[in-house]
């Protein structure tokens, strides 16, 4: 049993009760809402007669379901209309603060709360979305939820939980030039299964990981869901503190070096104890590439896709499924795939440095003939940055899109699509059967810098020989 | 989709037929593709569950899919195998399901978001090892359309021919649903004391 850990300690002071089926009922310090799953939930309320207990806890976005052409109202889509209506309408009824469209706050909800300093240290964070693990980047503790505990958490601010097992997951090294969070995360993945995480909470902690920059323990840990594990999180430190200064709801003054001091003492000391631990090198990573439909089957991009052999038998079904969806030869190489869409955004790669980082990449280039690439920004907030960079130019100028925020082709809830077999290069996190808008579409997820290395070239190219030496 | 009337009260057991979805690591996108999601209402998932796949498999040589097969029409137990409903978080997955028809899951391992859906919705999630979760199938192979018995307490499933299959639910989902008390709102809303005391000690509710 883990002991000392930050998700030990951050449990331990969230406890509310002890249920009657032996979970423990915890306190939820920030929950977050949007338009897909919380319109359910809060006609379930009012089935039930309740309210909300504590509105000024729960803070709304939209996201999902947005177009990134226009964003013009009312939306051409009239279901994505009626969402984004009923959003708005249960907010103003709850007094719950929403951030809308051009609002300057508007955008993926597991950008926007980082951004404007709503997520913190030492808080339990719960969202109606898997990618909330995302959260646990700053050393918080946060779950994806399903709509009866949204429903929950506006009744009575807290949640039925049991409690996780800790893993550390050990970093040692340094990643190499055109390495990144990503692939750091699907090498992981890759290694320990996407069920590898089951029943555990993910500590990421060593030297590789205290080098990470807050956007990449963002990356990292948004994926932790992808690996099985509930939640994952970062110990706060000096890199975390820097970020949060100055956002607009991060503490100031007299409170700011409270704050610090107490966010300091949540961290795993040196008598902690884990479940589990697991190590691994930095400096031996590969920029990674998925080559099936899950994303633990994924691929150095120097590597070839894996024959039969080369697999545990009992992933070789799952292995056989991918082979037959994705049209993928076993042992060819990986690099050299053709793809015909590029996409870069999500909550997983959305953010400034995952732009920048594949802005790099396509300045001076240009799009291959018959590739479809286009930039989502993570938030309202990304694009006003990224424009006074002036990377939108860099992207128009190499033959991207420039789109509005939202969560786009991540799972094409809006017009941003695959249409049939189209295969595609995303920097997003679920490479799905259907996940991208078409029942027989493809995708291969790999880092923004590598994303756009495959809209230069029109096919999976290793993006260290794009990269100055 | 004409489906009995949803898990109320405490839930014990069920008799009835059962479906198999075979194959490991089925998520949620699976069950119900995310463009089944921009609704505001669950009503209607029914209809659309597993819709992709079972698209894919309408004219394939293997036959349709399950949800599609004649024999397992009403069927209301689900028998699948491992990690079953990882991926994204969305409540629509086990209410697809429950919509269709299933009112409990048999498996090797469920995704843990989507094992705690299913409890909220009264819906509990047996699992069993590989080699049991494998017999029950082959036995729903040879014949897919017998009424089984399932019981919480043991929790196990039993077949007309007296087959008995040992299956495991987890001890505290097991007691809430056997007292009806699986619906977690009101035990949660019992402790306003509590949880205002928990809010009250938190420094960043309270300037650090
Ligand atoms: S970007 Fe994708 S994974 Fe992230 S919240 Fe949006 S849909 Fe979910």
């Amino acid at each position: 049993m883990s002991a000392g850990t930050l998700y030990d300690k951050v449990w331990d002071l969230h406890q509310v009760a002890e249920l009657p089926g032996g979970s423990t009922q915890l306190f939820i310090g920030l929950h977050l809402i949007h338009e897909v799953t919380s319109p359910q939930a809060f006609a379930a309320l009012k089935d039930l007669g309740l309210g909300v207990r504590h509105p000024e806890r729960t803070v709304a976005t939209v996201d999902h379901i947005v177009p990134t052409t226009s964003q013009a109202r009312p939306f051409a889509d009239p279901l994505a209309e009626e969402m984004l209506g009923t959003l708005e309408a249960n907010c103003a009824e709850h007094g719950i603060t929403l951030h809308g469209l051009g609002s300057g706050r508007q955008g993926i909800v597991h950008v926007i709360a980082p951004e404007l300093g709503l997520t913190q240290p030492g808080m339990t964070v719960a969202c109606g979305d898997s990618h909330t693990s995302t959260h646990g980047a700053f050393g918080a503790i946060a779950f994806g939820i399903g709509t009866s505990q949204v429903r929950d958490v506006l009744a009575s601010q807290s949640l039925s939980m049991g409690k996780l097992k800790v893993r550390r997951i050990w970093v040692d090294g340094q990643l190499q030039p055109g390495v990144y969070a990503k692939d750091l995360v699907l090498h992981v993945i890759r290694t320990l299964g996407v069920k590898g995480g089951v029943g555990y909470a993910y500590e990421f902690a060593g030297p590789a990981i205290d080098a990470l920059s807050m956007e990449e323990r963002m990356t990292l840990c948004n994926m932790a869901i992808e690996g099985g594990a509930r939640c994952g999180y970062v110990n706060p430190d000096a890199v975390t503190f820097a970020y949060l200064q100055g956002r607009p709801y991060a503490p100031s003054g007299e409170a700011w070096e409270r704050a610090m001091a107490w966010w300091s003492s949540l961290a795993s000391g040196p008598e902690a104890v884990f479940d589990d631990e697991v190590r691994f090198d930095a400096a031996s990573i590969a920029p990674t590439v998925t080559w099936g439909i899950t994303p633990g089957q994924g691929i150095g991009v120097d590597e070839a896709v894996p024959t039969l052999e080369h697999i545990a038998p009992d992933e070789r079904p799952l292995a056989e499924e991918a082979y037959r969806y994705m049209d993928l030869q076993p042992g060819a190489p990986i690099a050299g795939t053709p793809v015909d869409v590029c996409f870069i955004g999500s909550c997983t790669n959305g953010r400034l440095s995952d732009l920048q980082a594949a802005a790099a990449v396509a300045k001076g280039r240009h799009v291959a003939p018959g590739i479809k690439a286009f930039v989502v920004p993570g938030s309202e907030q990304v694009a006003a940055a990224a424009e006074a960079e002036g990377l939108d130019q860099v992207f128009i100028a190499a033959g991207f899109e420039w789109r509005e925020p939202g969560c786009s082709m991540c799972l094409a809830m809006n017009p941003d699509r695959l249409e049939g077999r189209q295969i595609s290069a995303s920097s997003s996190n679920r490479n799905f059967k259907g996940r991208q808008g078409s029942a027989t579409g493809r995708t291969l997820l790999m880092s923004p810098a590598m994303v756009a290395a495959a809209a230069i070239a029109g096919q999976v190219r290793d993006v260290r020989e794009l990269l100055p030496a | 989709m004409s489906s009995p009337s949803f898990p109320m009260g405490p839930i014990t057991g069920l008799h009835g037929r059962a479906v198999v979805v075979a194959g490991d690591d089925i998520d949620t996108d699976r069950i119900i593709p995310a463009r089944f999601l921009k609704c505001v209402t669950f009503d209607g998932l029914g209809e659309q569950v597993f819709a992709d796949d079972r698209v894919e498999l309408a004219a394939a040589p293997t036959g349709p899919h399950p949800f599609d097969r004649s024999e397992v029409q009403g069927a209301s137990l689900l028998v699948v195998n491992r990690n079953f409903g990882c991926g994204s978080s969305r409540e629509h997955a086990p209410q697809a399901l429950m919509r269709w028809g299933i009112r409990a899951v048999v498996g090797e391992s469920f995704a843990e978001i989507f094992y705690g859906n299913c409890l909220a919705l009264g819906i509990p999630c047996f699992t069993a090892a590989h080699d049991v979760v494998l017999s029950l199938q082959a036995a729903l192979a040879a014949v897919p359309d017998q009424e089984l018995r399932l019981s919480l307490d043991p929790p196990a499933l039993e077949a007309p021919d007296g087959r008995l299959w040992e299956l495991e639910l987890q001890a505290g989902p097991r007691q809430m649903l056997l007292t009806g008390q699986w619906d977690a709102t009101s035990q949660l809303l019992a402790h306003g004391a509590h949880l205002e005391r928990t809010a009250a000690a938190l420094p960043y509710l309270n300037g650090f």
